[in-house]
């Protein structure tokens, strides 16, 4: 799949010429990406899931495995269960995110950047402690059902079966709505509304009418996040011990030892296509339609003052969802500090112990974690600039495919993306002595290539908000393609890069699967990993959750810090800030 | 200005100064992997390091499976030195492929066998260095809040009261699972062995992923029961938790297994490492409480803490006689473990609710005598034993080959395929335990 295509060499006016050179560096910029994503992404994955093309034993080509796949009364039912599951978790979702994204953009809200951190805080909810914390709290025999059992004599079993995983997916993932959806509530045009408003629409009719709407990109970038992660995660079915749904089928296939079993790769490749079906269903719903303002001075939505109605509801809200939704967060903070927990609402005693037992042994765990995290996030918004607006902007052949080729990535077992870089870098060797698959960096590119999607979709939405007439007023003034993406597109995109970067930041902080397979010294390893290792053995379960708290205070920090520059940037006069 | 303020904001900057610290220089490496707890090979990493001064250990922590894929991956030039794990399925599937190197470690303090099965491996390329039994552990809050017994042997863990409090791990996740199995299947033969599995999951509350994932709930009362290996319950005793457990009577006690990574960068140093964990010294570290393994030194037990049990001095095997096939344990093995999954952790569901009908007819029959509906039950229960096939079956060589591949393609039926037939077959016969349960509910009123 060759991107770059002959330019004429013929020659033309200047203007043509220019023109060609605009091309020619899109051309440039877009094979660039292709071959990034085709070292790092395409060819590990490719030399992993051939397995679902042979034949077991020969290793001929076959489509036998998707004939019985399709035959298959578990897979089927796998299918369904994903589909379904996924589904409700977006709906789920919604119904978290909607509430607090209006409210914290729509009214003078003094809480409102607090929320918006607190809000991204369940997106770390680190592997398996996450799930430990959950089950303390939530499960059958967790403190709720234990105090309710007492007092009531009932059991409400929320952490069980389907419902169980919808409710831990719309609680883990609902950030990528309330991200993407306040980004674009707060780029609304405030004419919008007020034009809306003097031809009569107020209250729920303007939400309906105008601003949901106009919010649709944010809206539609983060459901579509939150329907193909829910679809192709693994840890938290397995967690609650739910098997028939297909991305756990695949994952259990795939690393079941001594047999190469093909129905399990056949899985991941119904989960690539299934995901990538998604993301172009949610293009499409957006494709045609313009969503930019040219005016950016409005800064999103006018503020209103809540009457004292209004603030008694909105906090009652609020609070009642966090509570839900930093659940979780607690139960781990509880674990951290606990002796002995075991069939008891609460621990039996508190200690800081297990924060000095990390500290002492392993605070390199934190360091790199912020590196390989830093630079996930930093690859993330590089890329998921330039195709989002290779797409949105140009006609760069193929440039849609660049697109769904990085979604991909989202559906790729993180299991599967790291056999395949060991397989396929393995015998490559550094300059400088040793493997490089075993280099470090390498755990930083496979976080960027896994978390890609959440930045690409973010800066998207961002791009689609931003009118192409400011770009053309900047390149009739003069100024080159080149400046006029510098100091015109990106910086009016900058909310939703901020916003991509402080997805895959967050999540590429807590990634375990594909690190797993990469990490081969505990040196580099970071922070889930020594979770991982630490949380195996009753004696760790307090260092462990003791590490999970740590990572959530990191990300908690990083995202208040951007959020802070964003509240602060769209606060000041955007346009004369250091021209 | 715009820039820097992007960078301030974030406040990543100071972060990407400082790179992932680079191993020691100037003393050897012993890269060691293993899935055992961080307890255990920290113990042995400081214990060896103190005593091998030049030599560091470097320790990379994978479960059994990410492992096995790890070494796979990498045999063209191994980094690995030690392969450190519990599953003994794991080492065979390592020797199979040629990843392993011969060792015979000169420690003499080990005898060649415990029960009828071999403590090192007979071929020479594994020695195990601790020993493990399967054992049903309890958290004692939970059974006493629930009211709950506690058992002593695999056939109370079907017990009616138990429905819905116990766990095990899926054998095909979970190497000590499976061999549980095994010796269950092979104590009490086919038939009985299935019946008795089927009737222990008809009272499980799940079928979990991980095998860390049933000691994890006991320990914290997310259920009451577990099957566990005998150092799970240990380790979490160790540490202070509620829980007790038992060795059933007819388990085998099975060696931990450590061995030497083929072509590894550091072959020597790998020996050293492995005659220190079988010396003396070396095995005294297992009693450590947060380790609680149980050594293969006979001698070294009498240095053990109270309570420890002494696996030499336990009679293994249903009658303290059984003598466990390895071989064909072997020939089986992943068709015990597909026929698990197939027939019971993907159909637990429907398992569980044909034996709680069961359950709850059998207690009024204990109150009022139905000849028709004990019939009726019977026949249930029947249902449920079915299997799809023979013990001869299991290991013929059309499954084999269905499950690992064969050269003539097209002949035979394909895994999927099998799967599928005995998942259908299971769920029929479930249905019809369900029915005939449902009438005997009716008539036993």
């Amino acid at each position: 799949m060759s991107l770059i295509t002959k330019t004429d060499a013929v020659v033309r006016p200047a203007f043509a010429v220019r023109l060609g050179r605009i091309a020619l560096g899109q051309y440039a910029s877009a094979a660039l990406i292709a071959l990034f994503l085709i070292v790092f992404l395409v060819v590990p994955v490719l030399t992993v899931i051939t397995a679902a093309f042979q034949a077991k034993g020969s290793g001929s080509f076959t489509l036998i495995n998707f004939y019985d796949f399709a035959l298959n009364d578990l897979l089927r039912r796998s299918l369904w269960n994903s589909l379904y599951v996924s589904c409700m978790a977006v709906l789920w979702a919604t119904v978290l995110a909607l509430p607090l994204a209006y409210i914290t953009t729509r009214f003078e809200f003094k809480g409102a950047l607090l929320i918006q951190t607190l809000g991204v805080i369940p997106l770390i909810m680190p592997p398996f402690a996450g799930a430990i914390a959950m089950q303390l709290l939530f499960g059958r025999n967790g403190s709720i059902n234990l105090l309710l059992g007492d007092w009531f004599g009932i059991n409400i079993p929320v952490m069980e079966g389907l419902s169980g995983v919808i409710f831990v997916q719309s609680v883990h993932y609902f950030p990528f709505i309330l991200i993407n959806l306040s980004t674009s509530l707060r780029n609304i045009d405030s004419a919008m509304e007020e034009a809306a408003q003097n031809l009569g629409a107020h209250g729920f009719r303007l939400f309906r009418r105008i601003v949901f709407p106009l919010a649709m990109p944010g809206y539609i970038a983060g459901s579509s996040l939150v329907f193909v992660k829910v679809f192709d995660d693994l840890a938290t079915p397995l967690l609650l011990n739910v098997q028939d749904m297909l991305a756990p089928q695949a994952f259990l296939r795939i690393t079941s030892i001594g047999i190469s079993d093909p129905i399990g790769y056949v899985i991941a490749v119904m989960l690539i296509i299934f995901s990538v079906f998604a993301l172009w269903l949610a293009s499409f719903a957006t494709r045609g339609k313009d969503y930019s303002t040219i005016q950016r001075g409005g800064g999103g939505l006018s503020k209103r003052q809540m009457t004292r109605v209004d603030a008694l509801f909105a906090y009652g809200l609020i609070i009642f969802i966090l509570a839900i939704v930093l659940a979780p967060h607690i139960g781990l903070l509880l674990l951290s500090l606990a002796t002995i927990w075991s069939y008891s609402p609460l621990p039996d005693d508190y200690t800081f112990a297990h924060y000095l037992t990390i500290f002492d042994e392993s605070p390199q765990l934190i360091t790199n974690t912020l590196i390989y995290a830093t630079l996930a996030g930093v690859i993330g918004v590089t890329l998921g600039t330039a195709i989002s607006y290779l797409v949105a902007r140009t006609k760069v052949l193929g440039a849609q495919w660049l697109d769904y080729i990085a979604m991909s990535a989202l559906a790729v077992p993180g299991v599967v993306l790291g056999m395949g870089y060991l397989r396929t870098y393995y015998d490559v060797q550094l300059p400088w002595g040793g493997s490089l698959a075993a280099f470090w960096g390498m755990i930083a590119i496979a976080l960027g290539v896994r978390r890609l999607p959440y930045a690409l979709r973010a800066c998207s939405a961002a791009l689609q908000q931003v009118s192409v007439s400011l770009e053309e007023a900047a390149e009739n003034i003069g100024a080159t393609k080149t400046a006029s993406i510098r100091r015109i597109v990106v910086p009016l995109m900058t909310g939703g890069i901020v916003a991509g970067f402080v997805t895959s930041f967050a999540t590429a902080a807590v990634e375990l699967s594909a690190t797993m397979m990469l990490v081969q010294s505990t040196a580099n390893a970071p922070l889930s990993y020594g979770l991982y290792v630490f949380i195996q053995s009753p004696a760790g379960r307090g260092p462990g959750a003791a590490l999970g708290v740590i990572a959530v205070i990191i990300v908690g920090v990083c995202t208040y810090l951007s959020h802070a520059y964003l509240e602060r940037r769209t606060a000041l006069p955007a346009r004369d800030d250091g021209h | 200005m715009k820039r820097r303020d992007f960078l301030i904001g974030s406040c990543f900057a100071p972060i990407i100064l400082s790179f992932p610290a680079k191993a020691q220089e100037g003393r050897q490496t012993l890269s060691v992997v293993t899935s055992l707890p961080k307890e255990l090979s920290s113990a042995y990493k400081a214990a060896f390091e103190k005593k091998n001064p030049n030599i560091s250990v470097e320790i990379q922590q994978r479960g059994t499976q990410a492992a096995v894929t790890f070494l796979r991956e990498t045999k063209s030039k191994s980094s690995t030195d030690i392969f450190w794990a519990s599953a003994p399925d794991a080492f065979e599937v390592l020797k199979a492929e040629g990843l392993l190197e011969k060792f015979t470690p000169s420690e003499t303090g080990v005898p060649a066998k415990i029960g009828e099965y071999p403590i090192n491996d007979p071929e020479g390329y594994y020695a195990g260095f601790a020993l493990s039994g399967a054992a049903i552990m309890w958290n004692l809050r939970y059974i006493r809040a629930n009211r709950l017994p506690q058992v002593k042997s695999w056939d109370e863990l079907a017990l009616a009261p138990l429905f819905d409090h116990v766990a095990m791990a899926m054998p095909s996740r979970s190497g000590s699972t499976h061999l549980t199995l095994e010796t269950m299947l092979q104590a009490r033969g086919w038939k009985d062995g299935w019946t008795l599995i089927k009737s222990i999951c008809g009272n499980m509350r799940l079928i979990t992923e991980r095998s860390y994932g049933v000691p994890d709930g006991v320990t914290s009362g997310q259920f009451g029961y577990g099957v566990v290996l005998d150092y799970q319950a240990l380790a979490s005793r160790g540490a202070g938790f509620p829980v007790e457990f038992v060795h059933p009577s007819d388990t085998t006690i099975v060696p931990s297994n450590i061995g030497v990574v083929k072509n590894g960068p550091n072959t020597a140093a790998a020996r050293q490492f492995i005659e220190f964990m079988l010396s003396e010294d070396g095995q005294v570290l297992l009693f450590k409480p947060s380790v609680g393994r149980l050594p293969v030194r006979p001698a070294s037990y009498k240095q053990a803490p109270a309570g420890t049990p002494n696996p030499f001095e336990i009679k293994w095997g249903a009658t303290g006689g059984f003598k466990f096939n390895v071989e064909l344990s072997e020939k089986r093995y992943a068709v015990v473990d597909a026929l698990f999954d197939q027939t019971i952790t993907f159909q637990l569901d429907a398992l569980k609710s044909a034996v709680k009908t069961i359950h709850k007819v059998e207690a009024k029959l204990a109150d009022r005598k139905n000849a028709d509906a004990a019939a009726l039950i019977a026949k249930a229960r029947g249902a449920i034993a079915q299997m799809p096939f023979d013990e001869q079956q299991a290991a013929s060589k059309e499954f084999t080959d269905a499950f690992h591949g064969s050269s003539n393609t097209g002949k035979g039926a394909r895994q999927a395929e099998l799967e599928q037939q005995w998942a259908s077959f299971a769920r029929d016969n479930y249905a019809k335990a369900q029915q005939l349960a449902n009438k005997a509910e009716e008539l036993a009123i």
